[in-house]
Parts: C-alpha cells; structure tokens; sequence
C-alpha cells in the first residue's frame, strides 16, 4: 500500500479506484453509492423473480407432486381393500363348494353302499336257492343211490345164494339177512 | 504499474478493491459507476434465476437432479421460515428466500479466485441487514400496533427490574442489523485475508529455492484446508442470516413472548 500513490488524479483512480483513496475498501464510503444502487436494482430483480416466476413454479411442482402421492396412495388403498374383498368372496365361495363337494361325495358314498348291499343281498339269496337246490338234488341222489345199493346188494345175495346152495332159499329170506348185514355194516 | 500489480498479488486487501468499470455520473453528488462488485451482484443473480428456472422449467413430476437441487433450496428455506415464524411467517418467504440465495450464491462465487466477493462490504450486508430490519418494524407495527412494544417487555419480570430489562430489550433489539451485518461481512473479511495470506506464504517461501518450496508444503496444506472451511463458511453464514432473519421476522409476527 505504502508503494501506491495516494495522488487524488483521476488517471490513479482509474487504475485502482478504492485504493487511490488509501482508505481500507470496505469502509471507503467513495464506493458506498454505486454499491447500494446496485444492489437495489439486483436484489430486487432477485425478489421479483424469485416472487413472481421461481417459487411460484416450485410450489405448484411439489404440490402438484403432494397431491398425486396423496392420489396414489389413495387409489392404491382402495384398490387393496378391493382386493381384500375379493378375496373374502372367492373364500366364502371356495368355502361353501367344499361342503357341497363333501355332501355329494357323502351321498355319492352312501348310494353306492346300499347299492353294493342290496347287490350281495340279492347275490347272497341266489346262491343260498342255488345251494339247497344242489343239496337237494345231492340228497336225492344220494337216497336213490341207497335204494339201488339195496336192491342190487339183494340180486347179487340171491345170485350167490343161488350159485352156493341152489335155489330154495326164500326171497324173503335173503331179503331179510341183507337188511341185517347193511344195518349192521352202515 | 508493474510494481503495483506485483504489490498487488501478495496484498491480502486488495481482493477488495473496488473498481470503477463504467461510471454513469452522480445522484445527489454520489458517484454512481457500474464496477466490479456491481458485476458479480448481476452474476450472482443471474446464476440463482438461472439455476432455478432452467432446472424447473421441465416441472418434471420424477425430478431430475438438478431439479431436485432447487425443489431442497426451495423446502430448505421454507422449512427454515415455518419453524422460526410459523404459518404466517410464510407471507415472508419470496424475501427470506431471496437473501438466502443471494448471500450463498454470492459467498460461493467468491470462493473462486480473482473473483469479487460481494457480502465482503459492510454496506452490502448492512444494508441487507437494514432491510430486514426495517421490515420488521414496520410489519411488526402494522400488523400489532402499539402491542408490538410487548416485544420489550418479557412477561413475568418483577417490577423492579423491569426498566433494566426493557432497556436491555430495546438495546439488543437495536444493535440487530448491526451483529447480523458485521457477523457476515467479517467472516467473509476474514477468510479471504486468511486464505490470500497462506497462499502469499506460499509464494514467498518458494523464492527461497528448495528449501523454501518444502517449507511452503505447509502454508499450502493449510491453504487447502482453510479453503474447505471457508465453504462451510460460505454455506454457514448464508444460513446463520436467514434463519436470524426468520427469528427477526417472528418477533414481528408474535410480540409477545
């Protein structure tokens, strides 16, 4: 500082402006005016831009976006509810075919039970008819058998009689001892 | 005008030399001259509309990022304004977002060098400081009347103490633009002659040769680190006088406290 001139020229001034002065440059009141003129004019150009266009804009963008979170979120929970109640149907209709599925099944079961019972029944009775006619007839060939068993048990008495002693001996007779040797012998 | 300009280079103050570029003529006998600080007051405006109208101009419902940066200046400030002075306070806003821009924007742009630093002049920030000042008063009478002198006088004070007290009220309420303009232009007074400094350490100790270049690693690291902090500083006191002008504006809101 002390090598600068501290002439009052207009041509030092002009090289350094606060400085001719010698004064410290924030307290040279020299610069006081232009500062302050300039300043309003900036500053209020600021204050108006910022007033009229700047924040404006930005206020309506953040509550442009406010307002459709607030939407979405809206829309979005009715949406889940609707899904909810949706699923509360589907429950009760899934809820209500599962019994009618277990009462026709039940029913399905219980028809096809009495109708396999009265099958074996009628089954059962058919074969039981089949049965006591076989034995019947088993039984009656068995009684013819017998009968014949006599019958053929007294000629070949009678044959051998014959052939043993010859003749004489009474049919009767040979009847009689047959009876008595099958009796015995049965 | 070698000389000077090398005197220049290694003086911390000269940084703040105000320079003439056009002079207009006078108003009332006051030079008035388009100079330097005028120039970086229409750069610093001129970027602030800039960064907020390009990056909205979209008004993209997804922001992008540049949008982004200007929806948090703009939910900063406004957050800043409704928990200092409520709901009503927000009548404020365009004001208190204005200054907040204009104060960070300028102490950023200062932080490049060769650049002017604007809220480094006293009557720039006092005149900001005036403002908010005078807007107080005024709204503050406006809107409460006589019933804004209650800011003076705190309820539930003894009688006796009262006079001190409402004196010590209406003297710390008066020395307002003063703390909250000399708050600012001093930090950033300050900072750039502690930067410009370090740095002028830095060239000194290099004409030494190469001892001199190794004792200048350490003027240069804290050059480095000074320079960090300074914006912090930059950001800081832009907050520090908006949210004080929040607190100001409150006080003309709801006296009574």
């Amino acid at each position: 500082m002390a090598s600068h001139s501290h002439s009052e020229t207009v041509a030092a001034s002009e090289v350094a402006g606060g400085e001719a002065h010698g004064a410290f440059p924030p307290f040279d009141p020299e610069t006081f005016g232009s500062q302050l003129f300039w300043l309003v004019i900036t500053f209020g150009l600021l204050y108006y831009l910022m007033a009229k266009v700047a924040l404006p804009r930005i206020g309506t963008i953040l509550e442009e976006r406010n307002d459709r979170i607030a939407d979405d979120l809206a829309e979005a929970e009715k949406l889940k509810q609707e899904t909810d109640e949706a699923i509360a149907t589907y429950e009760q209709a899934l809820g209500e075919a599962r019994q009618n599925a277990h009462g026709i099944g039940h029913a399905a079961r219980d028809k096809a039970k009495a109708k396999i019972d009265a099958d074996r029944n009628r089954i059962d009775a058919d074969l039981g008819e089949t049965i006591n006619a076989a034995e019947a007839e088993i039984a009656t060939a068995a009684a013819g058998a017998l009968a014949d068993l006599e019958t053929i048990a007294r000629d070949a008495a009678e044959a051998l009689v014959d052939e043993l002693v010859g003749g004489g001996t009474g049919k009767a007779d040979i009847a009689a001892a047959v009876d008595a040797a099958m009796k015995e012998g049965l | 005008m070698a000389e000077a300009a090398q005197a220049d280079s290694v003086d911390p103050i000269h940084q703040f030399a105000i320079n003439d570029i056009v002079t207009f003529g006078e108003i009332g006998g006051v030079k008035i001259a388009f100079t330097n600080s005028a120039l970086f007051m229409v750069i610093v405006v001129a970027l602030i509309a800039a960064f907020l109208l390009l990056t909205t101009s979209g008004r993209g419902l997804v922001p992008s990022r540049l949008q982004s940066m200007a929806e948090i200046s703009y939910e900063f400030v406004a957050n800043m304004l409704r928990e200092s002075a409520g709901t009503e306070g927000m009548r404020f806003f365009p004001f208190v977002f204005s200054l907040f821009m204009f104060v960070l924007f300028a102490n950023l742009i200062g932080m490049v060098p060769y650049f002017f630093t604007v809220t480094s002049h006293i009557i720039i920030t006092f005149a900001m400081a005036m403002t908010v000042f005078l807007t107080v008063i005024i709204y503050g009478f406006w809107r409460n009347g006589l019933g804004f002198l209650k800011l003076f006088v705190p309820q539930g004070v003894p009688g006796v103490l009262l006079p001190l007290i409402v004196a010590i009220e209406v003297l710390s309420f008066l020395s307002r633009p003063i703390s909250l303009s000399v708050r600012l232009f001093a930090n950033m007074l300050a900072g750039h002659i502690t930067l410009k400094v370090f740095a002028g350490f830095v060239i000194s100790l290099s004409a030494f040769g190469a001892a001199g270049f190794l004792g200048a690693v350490i003027p240069l690291a804290l050059t480095v680190a000074l320079t960090a902090l300074e914006f912090l500083v930059a950001f800081l006191q832009a907050y520090v006088f908006a949210i004080l002008t929040c607190m100001y504006l409150n006080d003309a809101i709801h006296p009574s406290h």
